[in-house]
């Protein structure tokens, strides 16, 4: 029982990653418009001015 | 700053932080849809000098500027890309940035990632950890919650508190009460080593309803009062006549007696007799009459009135608070806070359902005690009871379906503006219609089809030569024809244009100056005089919305301010049999305020706004006026009228499903408290009824954006060319 010990904390630690990376999503706006990001990989670069 | 790093991950910041100094403007796209569509719109508006940045967000259909030009200036710039666009009062639609959800989303993530490791601790000690390692579990699980418990159900214990301190019972008592207890009992037993502990339960309550509440807050964070903008139409300025110099002063400072100038193209300030001989004046927005009205001396004029013809004088005989424009503004508060007093269903459905809850965990408590004297597993059967009957199904019902709601409709270029303004629409049965500017738009110069070649190229010359709206509309409609050979151009403020072609005469302007009948708009070449009359055409869609709302089994009438004429035609056309001519701004309220049962009003003029507040459910178009946008729950961004049967089909179906999820909640409860009470509850229990009964309301939720799309009867175009006929015919007649 003693991998507990280590287990736990990896679990919280990496669970906790997780909510940083996405507090730092709000905080960036990456969700204020999902549908123009998936379309945007579409446009083509060199077009532009 | 370079293409790429615009587009880098980042974008939206830099764009947020700009914002503040450059002058933003936004605006509606509807039609965009796509990559191609993203780009033809960016690389429009980029390319055009004046504007400093654009960036579509296709999920808003959405058009954000840096610019020092005019919206109006940048609707054009896409109207010739293709698209059509409309000016985004920011007001109305709220700030890019979001504080109060984004705070919420926070609260939400925060309980997400604790009760995910808190979940992983509990199914140990489900599947069978037991002894030293369960208490150490559930210290572990305390250490987790309490603090998430703390921070993330704030908005309830809030509101819950608030409510409480106002005597009054909502759905976030029962919650709090059900989150603090489970907290605190779980405390207790993982300090003294009991058998089950709630966190588990405490935060998937604390995150399902934090879901429902970032649904929920996202459809209300679009609504706003109307009354607050109708001051903003006021002009700020008036130019008043001292010495006969004309002198800008503030409008607060005008008192009556005061003679005003008004310049041609402006809004009347105050209202006022006429001191100028005569006066052209638009009303539609005031009264929905279609025509400019004529006025000669000593004529009432009233605010809101804009001047078509020549600068007039007027003596202002009321100001500030008692002008007309302000009657109406005091109209929509009342009426606003009559409807704001609209209980919506979920909170209905608290007020009923909390005492139960309630109640049913004391006879619990009760019970127990008395049965077996044990306060301590007494109170453990209560707090079970109160977990499990907390309504974290009941607090996904409505938000979750009125977001897959508002976001179908949303797609279908419907702007809805509240959550329960959906429960109120699908509560109506008679739609009462406006005419001017909802089922007809103005159409300047219709009688040019009828010219021949040379005075279509005549008419053309001379509009040209003139920036008055009506001329550069004359002109965008005859673009294409070649222009005569006109000179000796005179423009003549007020009246119109005149010239020579040929060694005649030619003029185009006002039917007295050019020597035609009625007041409309008149071109004379030579001797011949032919009438451009100001006419109107139905609003693309408008036979099929009203035949769809009929098939709905709708009552449909039309309600307007313009003479009968002209109503009778529309209504003839389009299959109205109620129809009323002439009526005030006031007498439209007192006529929705009479109606027996609930109404919808579809409107956009001034004359439209008591009304429209008045109504149970209000729509109006995005050419609207800002106070009717304001008072309206539901905009029309498109042209086209066609998505309006499918607003209430959709509003109906909402409140359905929204009812069934209400019937899933009450199933699992059904199931489940008897379990509770007979105190063979568990953790494990209860975090299967309520994960599967929040799941199973959010899954039947999405249902609600399926509804069958049913093709027009007519072709939309030839309906709309075929009735403006009849209704030149009608006038005529």
């Amino acid at each position: 029982m003693n991998v507990l010990v280590v287990l736990i904390p990896v679990s919280l630690v990496l669970g906790g990653l997780g909510l940083i990376a996405f507090v730092w999503t709000l905080r960036h706006d990456q969700f204020s418009d999902p549908e123009g990001d998936a379309a945007r990989i579409l446009l083509d670069e060199d077009e532009r001015p | 700053m370079s293409v790429l790093a615009r587009d880098g991950a980042d974008a939206g910041a830099q764009v947020t932080k700009r914002e503040a100094q450059a002058r933003v403007v936004m605006l509606s796209v509807p039609q965009l849809h796509c990559a191609g569509c993203i780009g033809k719109v960016e690389r429009a508006l980029r390319a055009e000098p004046g504007i400093e940045e654009a960036r579509v967000n296709l999920t808003l259909k959405r058009v954000t500027a840096q610019t020092d030009l005019a919206a109006a200036a940048l609707v054009e710039v896409l109207a010739r890309a293709g698209f059509e666009a409309h000016p985004l009062d920011m007001g109305i639609v709220g700030k890019d940035s979001d504080p109060v959800g984004r705070d919420l989303a926070v609260r939400m993530g925060v309980a997400g990632f604790a009760m995910m490791n808190v979940m992983l601790l509990s199914v140990a000690v489900w599947s069978g950890a037991g002894g030293v390692t369960r208490e150490m579990f559930h210290l572990i699980s305390a250490a987790i919650a309490l603090p998430v418990v703390g921070y993330s159900a704030q908005p309830f214990f809030r509101s819950a508190w608030s409510a409480l301190r106002g005597r009054g019972l909502n759905m976030d008592v029962p919650i709090s009460l059900a989150i603090a207890l489970a907290a605190g009992m779980s405390v207790y037993e993982a300090l003294y080593g009991g058998r089950h502990v709630y966190f588990d339960a405490a935060l998937s309550l604390t995150f399902f309803l934090l879901i429902g509440r970032y649904l929920d807050h996202r459809t209300r964070a679009a609504a706003r009062s109307a009354a607050r903008e109708l001051a903003a139409l006021e002009s700020q300025v008036a130019q008043r006549m001292e010495d006969g110099q004309a002198v800008e002063v503030a409008l607060n400072a005008l008192r009556v007696g005061d003679e005003v100038l008004v310049p041609t193209g402006t809004r009347v300030p105050v209202d006022g007799r006429l001191l100028s001989v005569q006066a052209v004046t638009d009303r539609s927005f005031l009264t929905g009459e279609s025509r400019a009205v004529t006025s000669a001396r000593e004529a009432q004029m009233r605010a809101g009135e804009i001047n078509l013809g020549a600068p007039f004088v007027l003596c202002s005989t009321a100001v500030g608070e008692d002008s007309s424009l302000r009657r109406v503004a005091r109209l929509v508060e009342a009426a606003e806070a009559a409807r704001n007093s609209y209980t919506g269903l979920a909170d209905r459905a608290a007020q009923i359902y909390a005492p139960v809850v309630h109640l049913l965990a004391l006879a619990a408590f009760v019970g127990w005690v008395s049965a077996t004297g044990d306060v301590r597993h007494a109170v453990n059967v209560a707090i079970a009871v109160l977990i499990i009957t907390c309504p974290c199904a009941l607090g996904l019902a409505v938000p979750a379906v009125s977001t897959a709601a508002i976001g179908r409709l949303f797609s279908m270029g419907v702007l809805v503006k509240s959550g329960t303004a959906l429960e109120r629409l699908a509560s109506v049965h008679h739609v009462v219609f406006d005419k001017t500017g909802t089922l007809t738009l103005p159409e300047i110069g219709s009688g040019l089809g009828r010219l021949d070649g040379a005075a279509r190229g005549v008419a053309v010359a001379l509009a040209q030569q003139s920036h008055h709206p009506v001329a550069r509309a004359v002109a965008a409609q005859l673009a294409g024809t070649q222009p005569a050979e006109i000179d000796a151009v005179e423009d003549l403020a007020g009246l119109g244009v005149q010239a020579r072609w040929n060694g005649q005469r030619v003029q185009l302007g006002r039917a007295d100056w050019v020597g035609g009948t009625g007041v409309g708009l008149s071109l004379r070449v030579g001797d011949a005089v032919f009438a451009l009359d100001q006419d109107e055409r139905l609003r693309p869609g408008a036979g099929a919305a009203v035949a769809g709302l009929a098939r709905q089994g709708m009552t449909v009438s039309l309600l307007s301010g313009d003479r009968a004429g002209p109503v009778r035609a529309v209504a003839r056309d389009l299959g109205i049999t109620e129809a009323e001519a002439g009526l005030s701004g006031e007498e439209k309220h007192a006529r929705i305020l009479a109606h027996p049962g609930p109404v919808a009003m579809v409107g956009d003029g001034l004359n439209d706004t008591a009304a429209l507040a008045a109504a149970a459910a209000s729509i109006a178009p995005s050419s609207a006026l800002d106070a009717s946008r304001n008072a309206a729950d539901v905009l029309l961004l498109r042209e086209g009228l066609d998505a309006l049967p499918a607003v209430f089909e959709i509003a109906r179906r909402a409140r359905a499903i929204s009812m069934q999820n209400f019937a899933i909640a009450a199933a699992y409860n059904l199931i489940a408290v008897p379990i509770a009470l007979a105190g063979f509850a568990t953790p494990l229990i209860a975090a299967l009824a309520m994960s599967a009964s929040s799941l199973t309301v959010l899954l039947n939720a999405v249902r609600v954006g399926r509804i069958r799309q049913r093709p027009a009867v007519v072709a939309r175009a030839d309906l709309g060319r075929v009735a403006a006929g009849q209704v030149m015919e009608g006038q005529a007649g």
